[in-house]
């Protein structure tokens, strides 16, 4: 039975939209997907959306203690590497954007109470844009940009 | 099948992770360039880090991280010897754990 029902997801995720439509109808709940990861949020097309569906909040404000690590130019966007580091108290996120991709939200990383906010990986970009990071805090999201230019991009086939 | 690589490191009170895991990382945007059939998505949606019993960072993630992806995180705490695991969960229930001790 459940095999079934993660058939039906697998499917269903390849057609925008039905898997929001089962799980709205109580077909699927979220959990029977994964704990906590926010379909929503990366299926969002826009990074306001996915801030709102991911943190419930589309305000950042810009900070200068939020560093992005990424380079200038990539030559090849399947892989860019890139590290966040937040030089703040208590960040409960952090989350990392590619601003011209179809799907924005790239990944977002959860801390515990001992993380150090610090996250460094490898991500894919369609095209050149900005690397967006987003750090939440409890007083709220910080954010930085860094334009990163992209020489063959990373999504298409 | 395939194993998660890891390091992790501890210098003045704060552990570095860095860690490779093996996969596709497929978006299911791409086709295949003889067939033009979409290629199925499969990519790693949670990753959970644990140092002892404690989690110290959850990732979650979308198909935008790259093939084999790469990941390096850091906690405070940790002593050489302690044990670090890292768990992967896919999109298609897939899971891999790997573990390795700080030195």
């Amino acid at each position: 039975m459940i095999d079934a029902k993660r058939r039906t997801l697998l499917k269903g995720s390849l057609g925008a939209g039905a898997v929001g439509v089962a799980v709205g109808a109580g077909l699927l709940t979220p959990r029977a997907v994964l704990a906590n990861w926010p379909e929503a949020a990366f299926k969002a097309e826009d990074q306001s959306t996915a801030l709102n569906d991911l943190l419930g909040s589309d305000t950042i404000e810009d900070s200068d203690k939020v560093k992005i690590k990424a380079p200038d130019i990539a030559e090849n966007g399947a892989v860019v590497p890139v590290t966040v580091e937040g030089e703040v108290d208590g960040a409960k996120s952090i989350s990392i954007f590619a601003a011209g991709n179809n799907t924005p939200l790239i990944a977002s990383f959860e801390m515990s109470e001992n993380s150090v906010p610090f996250v460094s990986t490898r991500i894919k970009m369609a095209k050149t844009a900005d690397v967006v990071a987003v750090v939440q805090t409890p007083d709220g999201l910080l954010g930085a940009a860094k334009p990163v230019k992209v020489t063959i991009g990373g999504c298409g086939g | 099948m395939s194993d998660i690589k890891i390091r992790a490191k501890s210098s003045n009170g704060v552990t570095t992770v860095k860690s490779l895991m093996s996969h596709v990382m497929e978006t299911g945007l791409r086709k295949d360039k003889e067939t033009g059939d979409p290629i199925p998505a499969h990519f790693i949606q949670e990753v959970t880090a644990k140092w002892k019993d404690d989690v110290v960072m959850t990732a979650l993630w979308s198909g935008g991280v790259s093939k084999n992806p790469y990941l390096s995180f850091k906690f405070n705490g940790g002593e050489p010897g302690d044990p670090i695991e890292i768990t992967w969960v896919d999109n298609q229930g897939n899971s891999e754990t790997g573990t390795a001790e700080i030195s």
